[in-house]
């Protein structure tokens, strides 16, 4: 009675041309501003880090110490050729951070890949097979769901050392619970869905039905999954290699930038802001879009 | 033919219920929807007036309207709407919020959904009675106020729910279907209301539920001498308990008067097609039949006669606005074809 | 519900920590370095004198047994001896741990006590500026690193500023007797009003830089909650009774509203345990977390594993609990 009344949005819908829900799902996408706005960011952010070389103007490791914490162009002192500043090194701030967005975005997409594959793998497995298989995957995933993230990888860091391979694989090993989880509840849905009794009794095998009946019908919720998490997981490497434990030198993480700019930030505030600032714009542009796609794709959900 | 007529103007009763030329919209993204359009009728004190039409008829946002539920993007956009000589849409806020609950009461479809599954029926109960009932206020205001408690209790006991006092303390959850729909007529008639309106009060229930609980509503409804607003789409329900039936399409009134004349001598084709869709039990050999087609979209809504895709009888003459036939709300038609048929 | 069937639920915690401790055991396992090397540092000693050490550390037995051991001295509190510290690591665990307790608690109530009001109200005046406002400083706040907005909030109140301080718990925590370890509430508890203060000034950027993004979750999964339960028809029957819209909001919606809100917060303490590491180096607050970072650098793994162990199990617990909160404030739902 408060809200509109069904009639309205039964019609609503019927009075649209018939389109495969693909071309409305990105229609729908297409007509968020806020969120092409957004994916338009993530793509700069991803071209930024693929272009490095060409895009930064200095060498980001070339020390000059006569340039020891150069302020930035619009403060006294500054200079355009170098217009983020300097670190206590003498190296060119924005030349740092435009490399320092390879290593993190390097890192949080091969972290979401691998945890994605594996843990849609896990889920099919454990939603579709049930028994032995789904008990032993299921008790893995509550352990290690037990573990807070971030406790869990410093564990592992300090366990196996520190590192760009091993930051991965800390990461991936505590990952790829969530899309198992959610894969496995949707599987388990749909396994009892009519289409899918019907390739059974025509006698299509397990992984068959697992690969060509079930696996399309949950890409949609695993995407949307996925990329929210890669910011989570951008901000997760950022924090290891700010304590220290990520990244090394010489590669450098905005993370790392973070942490070296926090000895020095009296005198040198840029440093630690501006590296930080960058994993902030692309964390939102992430989240934004992310959300624009989770609404292309069910808008019932919106409120 | 014979239009029932009452008694003569000065000889009739003051209406408890009235309203005249109700309209009221949903701001939608796609357009402007009227989803009342135009509705007038009264309920006369003690009587029980039916209100019949399918989902999207606009039998629900009507008597939304009329308790002041509607809500933002909807509002009431015109009419006047008189209750016990108050007009309602003059009243602020607070005074309407003392009117509703107290004087006019409403049940809901669905009594899971409608009572909060975090409180007793206790707490429900007694909210509505502490929040009207002066007198029983008055006695005691902090601690357990023995009254109202004494009151649950006989409401209770009144719809019939046995150990009423133990069971108070219960949760909605706890009960099956048809206690809960009890349960909740007793909160709406904790402070002995002039009006019930009652929506759809049988749908969610089975069968048997329904006639009793039907029979509940009509004993109580004698036994108060209240007058009743009952909404349904089911013809059935309206011809055991009204007495007068006003049927209602896509947003407007399409025809209305006593319920004998209705069932008996439809005048309107779509009350037409829905006694012929209704089984009926003493001839089971009939054919039931549907009516073909769907509720139209009410957005940006052409102005002609609503029914005019799903009509038999439509003719180029049902494409222009159709007035009510009578200015009288007594016996009312919204078609052009009954005109004719009247005045042959 | 029934005591039996309490019980049933708190056992089928157990495989959990049973898990979680083999975890945390393999992770023992597989660290590289002789533990014999590290604890000996640079003494020397005859291979005869290392493998009497190691025998008596246990190290020769194979790993199921030392993994039967490794929980039997879990179980009375015996994690072994710090590296670093020269003690054993439970008296360094009871030492530290108040404080990030401290730390944690005032997150907590200061995530609570933002995000609730805010939600309710962005929902109650949807699409208003409040309602705006609360939904951009959600995004803003899940998508900032904790650690940047912490050294920010530094930047801006304690150097630039200078409202705050920057570093430590306090300079006056001797002056107050301690009967909590908390120093807030045993500064209160003492009436003494100027450690209090110093107290709580010191708290103050670390919990807030704990509890803002944690307030920016949960704000919004109580302003979505809250416009869901708006949207129910026990909310609009409630209205039909004629009761005063207060009534309305408070008793009816926000009970109903407020549940996952609850048990949202109980699932994100485990962030909180995870981010009080990072607050507490950067603020220099002298907690549990802040020790766990150092061992890492100077490779004292028994601390290290003692406290994954001990956060884990805490969360299994908060998680436990969070499940029982559920079933009281949702009286549908059962254990």
């Amino acid at each position: 009675m408060t809200s509109i009344p069904a009639a309205a949005s039964l019609v609503t819908d019927a009075t649209q041309p018939a389109q495969s829900p693909l071309r409305l799902s990105w229609q729908r996408f297409k007509s968020n501003r806020f969120a092409m706005g957004a994916s338009m960011v993530v793509v700069l952010f991803i071209l930024m880090a693929i272009f490095a070389p060409w895009l930064a103007p200095h060498d980001p490791n070339e020390t000059d110490l006569l340039r020891r914490l150069q302020v930035p162009v619009w403060m006294q002192g500054g200079e355009w050729s170098y217009p983020l500043g300097c670190d206590a090194l003498g190296r060119d701030l924005l030349s740092r951070i435009i490399y320092g967005s390879r290593v993190s975005i390097f890192i949080g997409a091969t972290v979401i890949f691998v945890a994605t594959a594996i843990g849609v793998v896990a889920g099919l497995l454990a939603g579709y097979l049930r028994g032995w298989v789904d008990a032993v995957i299921s008790r893995l995933v509550d352990i290690l769901l037990a573990f807070p993230y971030l406790l869990f990888a410093i564990g592992l860091m300090a366990t196996m050392g520190p590192g760009l391979q091993n930051i991965i694989l800390a990461l991936a090993y505590k990952e790829w619970v969530i899309p198992c989880r959610l894969v496995r509840g949707e599987t388990m849905a749909l396994r009892e869905v009519e289409y899918v009794e019907a390739a059974r009794a025509v006698g299509a095998s397990s992984f068959y039905i697992m690969a060509r009946e079930i696996l399309p019908n949950i890409l949609s919720s695993v995407i949307v999954v996925s990329t929210l998490r890669i910011a989570h997981v951008i901000i997760l490497e950022a924090s290891l290699s700010f304590l220290g434990i990520g990244v090394q030198p010489p590669t450098a993480s905005w993370g790392s930038l973070v942490a070296d700019g926090r000895a020095f930030i009296w005198d040198g505030w840029w440093v630690s802001t501006f590296s930080g600032f960058a994993i902030l714009m692309l964390v939102l542009a992430i989240n934004v879009s992310s959300q624009g796609l989770r609404d292309a794709f069910d808008p019932r959900l919106r409120d | 033919m014979q239009v029932s007529q009452p008694a003569s103007a000065t000889e009739r009763q003051q209406p408890i219920l009235s309203i005249r030329g109700l309209c009221t919209e949903f701001a939608t993204p796609a357009g402007v929807l009227r989803a009342v359009q135009d509705l007038s009728l009264d309920v006369m004190p003690g009587e029980c007036v039916g209100i019949v039409g399918e989902s999207g008829s606009g039998k629900s946002v009507s008597f939304a309207s009329v308790m002041g539920l509607i809500k933002p993007p909807g509002r009431v956009a015109a009419g006047e709407i008189v209750f016990a000589g108050m007009d309602l849409r003059k009243l602020s806020t607070q005074d309407m919020r003392a009117v509703r609950g107290k004087r006019m009461a409403m049940t809901m479809q669905d009594a899971l959904t409608a009572l909060n599954p975090s409180m007793t029926v206790e707490q429900q109960l007694l909210e509505v009675i502490l929040a009207h009932d002066e007198d029983i206020v008055q006695s005691a205001r902090w601690g357990k106020n023995a009254k109202a408690y004494k009151r649950a209790v006989e409401m209770l006991e009144l719809v019939g729910i046995p150990s009423a006092a133990k069971r108070l303390r219960d949760y909605p959850h706890q009960f099956s279907g048809g206690m809960r729909q009890r349960i909740m007529i007793a909160i709406a008639l904790a402070c002995k209301p002039d009006l019930l309106i009652a929506d759809e009060p049988t749908t969610a229930l089975d069968v048997t539920i329904q006639a009793q609980v039907l029979e509940l509503i009509g004993s109580l409804r004698r036994e108060l001498g209240m007058s009743m607003v009952l909404i349904t789409h089911d013809l059935s329900v309206v011809a055991e308990q009204c007495d007068r039936v006003v049927v209602m399409y896509a947003g407007q009134v399409v025809e209305s008067g006593p319920t004998s004349e209705i069932i008996g001598q439809a005048l309107h084709p779509y009350t037409r097609g829905l006694l012929a869709a209704t089984p009926r039990v003493e001839d089971l050999a009939m054919p039931v039949r549907p009516i073909a087609g769907t509720v139209p979209s009410l957005i940006n809504f052409p102005r002609q006669c609503h029914f005019y895709s799903r009509c038999q009888q439509r003719a180029d003459a049902c494409l222009s606005e159709i007035a009510l036939s009578e200015p009288d709300v007594w016996r009312q038609v919204r078609c052009i074809r009954s005109e004719k048929e009247r005045c042959a | 519900m029934s005591l039996a069937k309490f019980l049933e639920r708190l056992l089928q915690l157990i495989p959990v920590m049973l898990g979680v401790s083999a975890i945390v055991f393999l992770m023992i396992l597989i660290t590289p370095g002789d533990p014999v090397d590290i604890m000996l540092g640079e003494q020397q000693a005859t291979p005869e004198q290392r493998e009497a050490l190691r025998k008596d550390m246990g190290l020769d037995k194979p790993a199921a047994q030392r993994f039967g051991h490794f929980l039997r001295n879990a179980a009375t509190g015996n994690f072994g001896h710090s590296y670093f510290h020269r003690r054993p690591v439970s008296e360094v665990i009871l030492e530290r741990l108040p404080a990030t307790i401290e730390l944690t608690l005032a997150a907590l109530v200061i995530a609570l006590m933002i995000s609730i009001p805010l939600g309710v109200l962005a929902a109650v005046r949807k699409n208003s500026w409040v309602d705006r406002s609360a939904t951009l400083g959600s995004l803003l706040g899940i998508s900032m690193p904790g650690f940047w907005f912490g050294l920010l909030l530094m930047l801006v109140f304690g150097v630039w500023m200078q409202w705050l301080p920057i570093s430590g718990r306090s300079d006056m925590a001797s002056q107050v007797p301690v009967v909590t370890s908390f120093l807030t509430v045993d500064a209160l508890l003492a009436l003494n009003f100027k450690v209090f203060a110093s107290a709580l000034s010191h708290l103050a950027l670390p919990a807030i830089t704990l509890g803002l993004p944690m307030a920016a979750v949960l704000t919004r999964v109580t302003r979505t909650s809250m416009l869901e339960v708006l949207r129910q028809d026990y909310v609009t029957f409630a209205e039909a009774k004629g009761l005063s819209p207060r009534r309305v909001l408070f008793t009816h919606a926000l009970r109903n509203a407020l549940i996952p809100t609850v048990t949202m917060a109980a699932l994100e303490v485990g962030s909180l345990l995870g981010g009080s590491m990072i607050v507490e180096t950067i603020f220099g607050w002298p907690g549990l977390g802040r020790v766990v970072v150092e061992s890492i650098f100077t490779r004292n793994y028994p601390m290290i594993q003692a406290a994954i162990l001990l956060y884990a199990l805490t969360y299994v617990l908060i998680n436990f609990l969070a499940d029982l909160l559920y079933t009281v404030l949702n009286p549908r739902v059962t254990l």
